[in-house]
């Protein structure tokens, strides 16, 4: 993975020494809050309903067992002991003091992580496969361009203050793990004529205003990726409204001025723009690319993982579950789950970090990464260790064999944390996995994605969820919606909202009845949920949901 | 006729601690909402923000929340306001943590 260089360094430990100037002016009272909250923001700090949250990144989900180690240690230190792994691949932790927020800053910049751009009306990180460099469906590991991304537009004085956020995903696979549709852009790789490049997706996002992604460009040469990204980004800049905070992001910019209209703007632009590249990003590139070669992977026998996988059901139902192909046929990526039923979606403890991390040195070649699902990967794994790495994570409580499964919830904090929630996610999640393991249902009822929102905002991606909840505040009292047949994928989709929402009480017991009308309409246990879904429709899940007015009808 | 007037608090969060505050009559900060000063008057609350604001440079974000009396001082009318004076409800963390030690 990248290693930072001198000038990486310096960079950060000067950006770090800034903000240490600022917090320092703020509560000396040099600075009123209105001009240090853009500041902070800039920073990954911010204030929420209990708390400041520092949200660090995690660039393409990608990090080290050092640098895992060092979250446990600033958990640890200046915060509660766990960190809340986030939707977009980043660490947040929810208690720290505005004192202790540069010194947490300064530690996490000795081993390369910073908060830069994980809030602000900026290019945020750049999010990606998180089975990149591993998986066997992978044309190439994607993750020296998000890292090529991620120097360019740190700090990139043109995109400091763009009409709002912006986020950008991508993947080295046509296999979409990186929800690539429901970004501002998306980034997928593909082939043409044997030569791979970028499908670019451009104004795809969730929220208030769902949109999936429109293409672009359908093959964009791969040289081309920095100049074509920054003529996408300046047609935002000028076309982008600045009016209107919740017509400002570049999916309203694409709806309403046409996606033909958008590429011609584009492609003039980046007729411009790179004539004013010399080839200086390729030479960087090219650097990159020598960070992120491919281990030395070990081989030999895998009897110890045959013979185990035969005698112990416990191990063979977490293989089946957790474990994904690798392009090495005698090595796995592992998934290890971060949602242990009845346990905070993406909460993981310093303890657990260093269990993580030392797995990760010795086994699996220093490599970690983190899904947008909330969970912890270890892409590397030479299947005779799995054995041995089982019983670690057992002992360690993160051996739930449940990833892809109905309680491997995405969840957005909520109104347990977020001062933007307009009701609970996460007791939601709690409940409903915690439900599905007593019912001892959640293998019958197989691969299965659940997204749960606090607000509109949809952190937890509550669009794009097989079942999707979100939660609202009507007339003073939490609110739950629920929409069905979203998809994440690269088939991806927006659900269709059910009808009238549901109370805190009635939100488990109705999905429990979308789930047992699903047991009785699908046609085989090999028909996913979704599938099922886009053959019948919602009707039996309406009448399952809401059997009063079925009876109206009648 | 005017719409009656809901009680207010004045609430913010500390500028270091990061916590939940609420304003009292003697234009002090409590971590207690009940107890904060119950303004019942339109008037008196917009006025009584005012004060409360020249403090922001210790303070982030004064507000009125909508209150009620109870038996023991103010107490919320809102699920937000609830959850602000005790703390999330996947751990007892925030005020419910502190409330634990006491």
């Amino acid at each position: 993975m990248y290693k930072y260089n001198d000038f990486d360094a310096a960079f950060l430990a000067e950006r770090n020494a800034q903000f240490r100037a600022q917090v320092e002016r703020r509560i000396d009272g040099s600075l009123t809050e209105d001009e240090f909250k853009p500041l902070r923001l800039m920073n990954g700090l911010y204030l929420q309903l209990h708390a400041y949250m520092l949200r660090v990144a995690v660039p393409y989900g990608t990090m080290n067992p050092t640098q895992m180690r060092q979250f446990a240690h600033v958990a640890d230190k200046w915060d509660k002991g766990y960190g809340h792994l986030t939707t977009r691949q980043n660490i947040q932790f929810n208690w720290p003091k505005l004192r202790d927020v540069p010194d947490m800053l300064d530690s996490l910049g000795e081993v390369g992580i910073h908060a830069i751009q994980t809030s602000g009306n900026t290019i945020r990180n750049t999010t990606a496969d998180h089975f990149a460099g591993a998986a066997a469906d992978e044309i190439e590991d994607p993750r020296p361009y998000a890292e090529l991304i991620r120097q360019w537009s740190t700090d990139h004085p043109e995109f400091q203050f763009l009409g709002r956020k912006f986020k950008i995903a991508i993947t080295g696979s046509e296999t979409d793990r990186a929800v690539t549709k429901a970004h501002d852009v998306g980034l997928r790789m593909v082939r043409r004529d044997g030569e791979a490049g970028f499908e670019v997706m451009v104004g795809g996002g969730l929220g208030r205003t769902p949109m999936i992604g429109k293409v672009l460009r359908d093959f964009l040469p791969r040289e081309d990726l920095l100049p074509y990204l920054e003529a996408v980004l300046s047609v935002y800049n000028v076309l982008g409204r600045r009016d209107n905070k919740y017509k400002a992001r570049i999916k309203i910019t694409v709806h309403e001025n046409g996606i033909d209209t958008y590429r011609e703007m584009t492609e003039k632009a980046f007729a411009l723009r790179k004539a004013e590249f010399d080839g200086t990003d390729q030479k960087l590139l090219a650097e990159i690319k020598e960070h992120f070669a491919a281990p030395t992977f070990r081989h030999g026998a895998t009897d110890r993982f045959d013979s185990t996988y035969g005698s112990d059901p416990v191990f063979r139902a977490w293989v089946d579950t957790n474990l994904s192909a690798h392009h090495q046929d005698d090595h796995a990526v592992v998934t290890i789950s971060v949602k242990n039923h009845g346990q905070t979606p993406g909460d993981i403890t310093s303890e657990q970090m260093r269990v993580v991390a030392d797995l990760a040195e010795e086994f699996g070649y220093n490599e970690l990464r983190l899904s947008h699902e909330q969970n912890v990967i270890l892409p590397h794994i030479h299947k005779n260790d799995l054995p041995a790495i089982h019983a670690r994570l057992r002992a360690a409580d993160l051996a739930t064999a449940n990833v892809g499964l109905i309680s491997d919830i995405i969840a957005c904090p909520g109104m347990d944390y977020c001062a933007l929630a307009t009701a609970r996610s996460i007791p939601v999640a709690q409940e409903i996995a915690t439900r599905f393991d007593d019912l001892k249902l959640e293998h019958e009822v197989g691969d299965l994605k659940i997204k749960i929102s606090g607000c509109i905002n949809a952190c937890g991606h509550h669009h794009v969820g097989h079942i999707g909840i979100l939660g609202l505040d009507r007339a003073g009292v939490e609110n739950y919606q629920i929409t069905l047949g979203g998809d994440g994928s690269e088939n991806a989709a927006i659900g269709t909202r059910t009808g009238p929402g549901f109370s805190y009480d009635e939100i488990v017991p109705a999905v429990e009845r979308i789930i047992k009308a699903y047991l009785e309409v699908r046609d085989s246990a090999e028909e996913r949920f979704i599938d099922t879904y886009g053959r019948v429709g919602m009707e039996p899940f309406k009448a399952a949901l809401y059997p009063d007015a079925a009876k109206k009808v009648a | 006729m005017p719409r009656p007037f809901t009680p207010k608090v004045i609430t913010a969060n500390d500028l270091l601690e990061g916590d939940v505050i609420y304003f009292t009559t003697a234009n002090t900060w409590t971590r207690h909402l009940s107890e904060a000063e119950l303004i019942t008057d339109e008037a008196e609350s917009q006025l009584r923000l005012l004060e409360a604001e020249k403090q922001n440079l210790t303070i982030v974000g004064a507000y009125l929340a909508d209150a009620k009396a109870g038996e023991n001082g103010p107490e919320p009318t809102h699920f937000r306001e609830d959850f602000r004076r005790k703390g999330p409800s996947n751990y007892r963390h925030g005020k419910q943590e502190a409330a634990a030690h006491v």
